[in-house]
Order: C-alpha cells, then sequence, then structure tokens
C-alpha cells in the first residue's frame, strides 16, 4: 500500500523537481485557498526555487509563492 | 440602464479591459490586488449607453476576504444584465475556477479570453469554439492592451443581455453531493428566495457562513449538512480539467523563459534584497536629475511670473487691498509652494508606474516576505505598503487583500508611516534649503526609515496588541512585461491629477481658512504672530520645542498638515514668502531652520498623525473609533520621540 510509504513534503524537493499534489494538511482557509488556486488534489506541480524564502512553484507554466510554514504541510508524491 | 459587470482572476487583465471598453482612467497594476474596489464607466453602443462596473480580482466567488464578497454581493445584489468573465488564457484552468461560480450563480456570462497574444507565443493552443460549447457561453479572444476583440466582446455581451436564456452549468459533484443538492432544493424550494437555489444549495455544502446567516437558520440545518468544501473544489476543477483536456494543449517542452531567467537573478537569496534596494534608490536619484534638474525651476518662474501680472491686474482693477492680499499671500504664495513640486512628483509616479505594470512588485513582496516573517508579518502586506507610498488612502485599502484579520489591522496601523505623495513638497523643500546636493540621498533614507518604524511598530503591535500566528503566504508572480507606455502615463495622470484636484480643493480650502487666520483679528499685520494664526502657533510650540522647531511658524505648519499634509508647504509658503515681497521660501527657510532642526522637522511630518482623508479611511475599513483615534495619537507621539532622538542626539555629536 502506498500509504504506508513515508510522506514526502513539498519542501524536501529540489528545484526543477515535479510531483502531484497528495494531501495538504494546512489549516482550513489555507487548504481552501491552495486549492482554489489550484494546488488541489492530483495537481501537477513543478518546484523552481526552494531555498530560503517562500518556495516558487510552477503549475502549468504560472508561478505561485508559497510561504515554507504552509509549504511544509503540502504531501506530494512523484 | 444596462450594466456589464467585469469579473475575472487578479491581473488577468480586467482594469486594462476596463479602459479598453470605457476610455476612462483606472489604475492598473501588473500585481495582484490592485482593484480594491469596485469601479465605474461606460460606453455608448449603437445610442444605448453601457454602465461598466469592474470589481476586484479574485479566484473564487467564496466569502473568504472582503474582496471575494464585494464581487460576488455586487454579482448577486447589483443584477449586472451581464458578466464579462476575463481569463487569463495563459493560465486557462485556474482562471476557468472563477468561471465555473459564475455558472453555478447562474450569472449570463461572456468569457473575454484575454492575453491571448502571450498565449501564442508561449505555444499554447486554445481550440475557441469546443471550449465554448462545453462552458456554454461565448468565448471572444482578447488582448485587453491592444485593443483588440474589443468590439467583438461588446457585440456578445450586448447580445446577450437582450437574449432569455437560462443555461444551467452541468457540472456533476458526484453521486453524493449531487444527492444532497436535490434534497436541499427541495428544502429550499418552500422559501421565497432572491438567488438561484442551486447555488444556495452548493453554497450551504460548502459551508458559507453567510449564506447560513441570510437564511437565518439555526444550527441544526448546519449540523444536518455535511461539509463538502474540498470536494466540491476538487469537482469543478474535474469538470474543468474535462474540458482543458479537449480545448487546451500546452506545449511540451518547459523552456526557460526569460522571466524565469530574471527571476534567477531578481528573487536570488543573496541578491534579492540589495537589488530591490538599489531599484528604489535608482528612482529617488533619477527623479531628482529628470525632475528637479531638467525641469525644475520651469513652474517655479512660472508661477512667480503669475503671481506679479495677477497682482497688478488686480490693482490695475482697483481691487480693494484685501483681495489682493488674498490672491498673492494665500493663493499664489500656498498654492503655488505646491504646485511647484509637479514635475518632480510627476516623475517620482511615472518610474512607480513602470515597475508597477512590469511585474516587479509582485517579486519585491517575494524578496521581503523573509523580512516580513520574522515580524510576524507576511510579504503581502509589503504590497499595501508600497501603494502607500503613492496614498495612504489606497494602502490602507489594499489591505483587503489579507485575508487575515490580524495582518490586516496590523497593515492598515503602519501603512501612514508610508510617506505618501503629499509629503514631497515638504521634503523637497528642506532638501533644497540645506542638501541641494544630496537629494536623492536624503528622499532614500527618509522613505526607508518610514519603511523601518512601519517594521518595528509592526513587530511590537504583533506582540502585544495582535498576537497570534502570522498567517500563510500565497501568492501569484506574475509573468514580466514590458510596461506599456498608456498603462504608465495613466499611472502617473492619476496621481498627479489626484493631487492637483486635491491642490484645488481641500488645499484651496485648507489655504483660505489658513488665509483667513491669519488676518484676525483685524488690523493685524497678516501672517504675524499677533494674528489668530500666529496665536495658534505660539500656544502648540512649546511641544516641539525639544525636537528643535519650537516656533510658531512650524507648529503651524504641522497643525494644518493633519487636514492635508500639503497644506504644511502651503502655510510655510504664505508665512515666509508672504512678510516680505522677494524673500524666496527657501532662503527664508534656511534662516529658520537648522540643517539639524530641519532633518527632525521632515521626521516629524514623516511620521506624525495621518491626513483627514487617511483617518476617514481608517475609520471606515477598521469601523472603529477607537482605532482611528489611535491610529491619529500613536503616531504622533512615535514621530514627536523620533524628532526629539534624533534632534537631543545630533545636538550632542555637535550637529547643528
Ligand atoms: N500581453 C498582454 N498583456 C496584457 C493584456 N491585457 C492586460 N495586459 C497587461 O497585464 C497586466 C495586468 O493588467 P491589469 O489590467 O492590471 O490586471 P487586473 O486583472 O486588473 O489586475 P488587478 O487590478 O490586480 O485585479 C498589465 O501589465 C497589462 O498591461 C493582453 O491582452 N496581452
Amino acid at each position: 500500500m502506498k500509504t504506508t510509504l513515508k510522506p514526502i513534503y513539498l519542501t524536501q524537493l529540489h528545484p526543477g523537481d515535479n510531483c502531484k499534489v497528495n494531501k495538504i494538511c494546512a489549516g482550513y482557509n489555507a487548504t481552501r485557498r491552495l486549492y482554489e488556486m489550484g494546488l488541489n488534489t492530483g495537481a501537477n506541480i513543478k518546484v523552481v526555487k526552494n531555498d530560503i524564502g517562500p518556495i516558487i512553484l510552477s503549475l502549468s507554466g504560472n508561478k505561485i509563492a508559497i510561504g515554507r510554514g504552509l509549504a511544509e504541510k503540502i504531501i506530494v508524491e512523484n | 440602464m444596462n450594466t456589464i459587470a467585469l469579473v475575472g482572476n487578479p491581473n488577468s487583465g480586467k482594469t486594462t479591459l476596463f479602459n479598453a471598453l470605457t476610455g476612462s482612467n483606472q489604475r492598473v497594476g501588473n500585481w495582484p490586488g490592485v482593484t480594491v474596489e469596485k469601479k465605474e464607466g461606460n460606453f455608448k453602443f449603437n445610442d444605448v449607453v453601457y454602465n461598466v462596473v469592474d470589481l476586484p480580482g479574485t479566484y473564487s466567488l467564496g466569502s473568504f476576504s472582503e474582496d471575494e464578497i464585494v464581487a460576488r454581493n455586487y454579482i448577486l445584489k447589483g443584477h449586472p444584465n451581464v458578466v464579462i468573465n476575463v481569463v487569463d488564457a495563459t493560465n486557462i484552468e485556474r482562471n476557468l475556477y472563477l468561471t465555473t461560480q459564475l455558472l453555478e450563480m447562474g450569472a449570463k456570462v461572456v468569457i473575454a479570453l484575454n492575453m491571448i497574444d502571450e498565449a501564442n507565443t508561449k505555444n499554447i493552443k486554445v481550440d475557441i469554439k469546443t471550449l465554448s460549447q462545453k462552458l456554454g457561453t461565448p468565448v471572444i479572444p482578447t488582448v485587453a492592451s491592444k485593443r483588440k476583440g474589443i468590439d467583438k466582446l461588446i457585440d456578445e455581451a450586448v447580445e446577450l443581455i437582450n437574449k432569455d436564456i437560462d443555461y444551467k452549468a452541468n457540472i456533476s459533484y458526484g453521486e453524493n453531493i449531487d444527492k444532497e443538492i436535490k434534497s436541499l432544493k427541495g428544502l429550499l424550494s418552500k422559501k421565497n428566495l432572491d438567488y438561484p437555489h442551486q447555488w444556495i444549495a452548493i453554497k450551504l455544502l460548502e459551508g458559507d457562513e453567510y449564506i447560513y446567516q441570510m437564511l437565518n437558520e439555526n444550527d441544526t440545518l448546519k449540523n444536518q449538512i455535511g461539509n463538502y468544501e474540498l470536494e466540491i473544489i476538487d469537482k469543478r476543477y474535474e469538470f474543468i480539467n474535462n474540458i482543458s483536456n479537449l480545448t487546451v494543449k500546452l506545449p511540451e517542452d518547459n523552456k526557460e523563459t526569460l522571466t524565469d531567467k530574471i527571476d534567477k537573478i531578481i528573487t536570488n537569496k543573496f541578491l534579492g534584497l540589495p537589488i530591490f534596494a538599489l531599484i528604489m534608490f535608482a528612482v529617488f536619484e533619477l527623479t531628482f536629475v529628470i525632475g528637479e534638474d531638467l525641469l525644475g525651476g520651469i513652474i517655479g518662474t512660472g508661477i512667480e511670473i503669475l503671481g506679479e501680472n495677477l497682482e497688478q491686474l488686480l490693482i490695475y482693477l482697483s481691487s480693494p487691498i484685501w483681495l489682493v492680499s488674498f490672491f498673492t499671500d494665500g493663493v499664489i504664495s500656498g498654492l503655488g509652494a505646491v504646485v511647484e513640486f509637479i514635475p518632480l512628483i510627476l516623475v517620482l509616479y511615472m518610474l512607480m508606474g513602470f515597475l508597477e505594470d512590469s511585474g516587479y512588485m509582485a517579486r519585491a513582496a517575494y524578496v521581503m516576505d523573509n523580512i516580513m516573517k520574522a515580524l510576524g508579518l507576511q510579504g503581502k502586506t509589503f504590497i499595501s505598503m508600497i501603494i502607500g507610498f503613492g496614498c495612504n488612502v489606497p494602502g490602507v485599502m489594499a489591505t483587503r487583500t489579507l485575508e487575515d484579520k490580524r495582518d490586516r489591522m496590523i497593515a492598515i496601523l503602519i501603512n501612514p508611516f508610508m510617506s505618501c505623495g503629499a509629503r514631497i513638497p515638504i521634503y523637497l523643500l528642506f532638501i533644497s534649503a540645506f542638501f541641494p546636493n544630496n537629494g536623492g540621498l536624503v528622499l532614500f533614507s527618509l522613505y526607508s526609515l518610514g519603511i523601518i518604524v512601519a517594521l518595528l511598530v509592526a513587530k511590537i503591535f504583533s506582540k502585544t496588541l495582535f498576537k497570534g500566528e502570522p498567517s500563510y503566504f500565497i501568492m501569484e508572480l506574475p509573468p514580466y512585461r514590458l510596461p506599456t507606455p498608456r498603462n504608465v502615463l495613466r499611472n502617473m495622470w492619476d496621481n498627479v491629477s489626484e493631487f492637483l484636484k486635491r491642490a484645488g480643493t481641500t488645499i484651496l480650502i485648507v489655504v483660505t481658512m489658513l488665509w483667513i487666520l491669519a488676518i484676525l483679528p483685524m488690523g493685524v499685520e497678516p501672517y504675524s504672530q499677533n494674528s489668530l494664526l500666529g496665536g495658534i502657533g505660539t500656544f502648540i510650540a512649546p511641544i516641539f520645542e525639544p525636537a528643535g522647531f519650537g516656533t510658531w511658524e512650524a507648529s503651524v505648519g504641522l497643525f494644518s498638515g493633519i487636514a492635508a499634509k500639503e497644506a504644511v508647504v502651503a502655510i510655510l509658503g504664505m508665512i515666509y514668502a508672504g512678510v516680505e515681497d522677494g524673500v524666496q521660501l527657501t532662503q527664508a527657510i534656511q534662516t529658520a531652520f537648522t540643517p539639524l532642526s530641519a532633518v527632525s522637522f521632515m521626521i516629524m511630518t514623516l511620521l506624525y498623525t495621518p491626513c483627514a482623508a487617511t483617518l476617514g479611511t481608517i475609520k471606515k475599513e477598521t469601523n472603529s473609533y477607537k482605532w482611528t483615534i489611535f491610529s491619529a495619537v500613536y503616531s504622533f507621539v512615535i514621530g514627536w520621540i523620533m524628532a526629539v532622538l534624533v534632534f537631543q542626539i545630533g545636538s550632542l555629536l555637535g550637529f547643528s
């Protein structure tokens, strides 16, 4: 079963990595906003930048910056 | 009258389209959240006038932030005849999310598929016909910035107004939810409601507080209904993906765009902040070089000539002395002192408009997020602060995009520390009197000081008055665009015309009132310490003694600055230039102040009580007299403390 694997968090990925959103464990409002911005279950995202400061993602070519605190709560899968 | 509402995601080109439709002047910016209030304009088509309302850019029509509520309420209660939904063609999926919500509301929708030029360059292919079929709405490709497709869009919108169709979005939310919707609709059918039942049912399932309140339902209903919100969002996206799979083809290879390359440098962890500082410094330096060295003086000379001629004309017409005095000492010296700074303001706003339109501002917010977070705020707050540089009124209003109440209160309270355009004349006057060779540096330092004080105060607030977790940061980074001259010029004109308008209304009134105070009681030497005005100043002056400018003149200036910041220079112009003919205001300032007291005075004007218009806006946005009064008082105290500190420490160090 997939769920027995250790979850991967968005913050663990490197620039250039592609992944899919699996689950968001943030607060209710933040989760909703992420969903509405297109980061809903199954969305394909690419990490553009991940060093200090907010993580920059590319969602079908459009960039979104997400604060680290929030990015730590986004579980992804390859 | 027929009304057309414009709805779209932030940065989809809504404001640009609004301008293309109405030809009216609107503020346009290439960053999320510039349009915070609804704006209206109109156009004529076949002899019929159509009203156009530009609603705030939102990602959704929930009841999440103030912006969303404004947009949603207008669509529901304003009963627009048709809604033009601006969809960014380079980002169709996310933009269609808003569209699905419009369809759920049962609105008549025309889609303006905007930025189609950019989609073409990016090799994004859209099958417009199928898209229109699947959504059941007309889809018109447009390039708002080049006014392409606008006529066709108007045609379609007008046609739809006169058509009587009642289309329904065929979104399936999955068996479970569909069933719930059905049973809720059954429940609702007994009620007489203004809004479509289908929509209300969906909103109830999404747990929309606002709708629960509207229905005046007790909690039993709420407890009966499950919350399916995230599932519903997923289903909407499923609906969208099904359509976009058929109609949108993204390019295979994601090659590095120019935006990516620029971003690598500008958002770099080491370079980001220095670049931001450098850009802001360059803006102020250029403002001086172009605004003062190249254009400066022209207007000043013009006003002088105008003043002299007007005086002669009035005397020639044998007008009463008081009338001559009113125009020369009051209007010309007062307003003239303000108007003289227009070239500088023109240049500053042209440069700011250029930055805004290029997409850089969103990066500035990104770069600042680290610092902001350390202070218990988030990067987006910085956007409202930068808008405050123009004027604190829109700056305070721009805080509406902050979803967190705590963030928002802090952002409102610190906004007045952002040095607005009206304060520029004060600095410029003192710079030309004392620091003519370091103008850019002084201006840059003052702006920086404003930011630093704002951030420190924010830190204190977030630890004391507004405790809590810092809210999350989510922000779009729009692609860089070469600013269109039209947008840049419009931004500049908006700010300058606002400045002129204020000069012609508020400032004129203030100047007139001050002039009256200055010549009363009858027979007194105008603008002398014996006048009423002088009395007020003399009364306040001791407060400012420790700050180095405890003169009645300076006090009167600060006093009138609470009505409008421009009045500070106006009143100094009236007092100093009014006394002796031929004495230039700058020279008068040089004798009345020292370089050190000039600095402390500038700091005071930077930080002290916001102007009446800003206080009014704070009252409106916080809906609280308590916080409004708090804002007026605490900033005065901070300004005073800073001015005193600078003056006292400066004196100790041997500056004068
Ligand atoms: N290439 C291209 N650029 C466009 C088009 N329409 C607008 N723009 C640019 O896109 C940027 C954003 O436009 P705005 O009109 O400010 O967007 P908005 O949707 O009103 O944004 P908010 O005010 O934040 O809600 C500006 O720099 C415009 O010049 C278009 O069709 N093609």
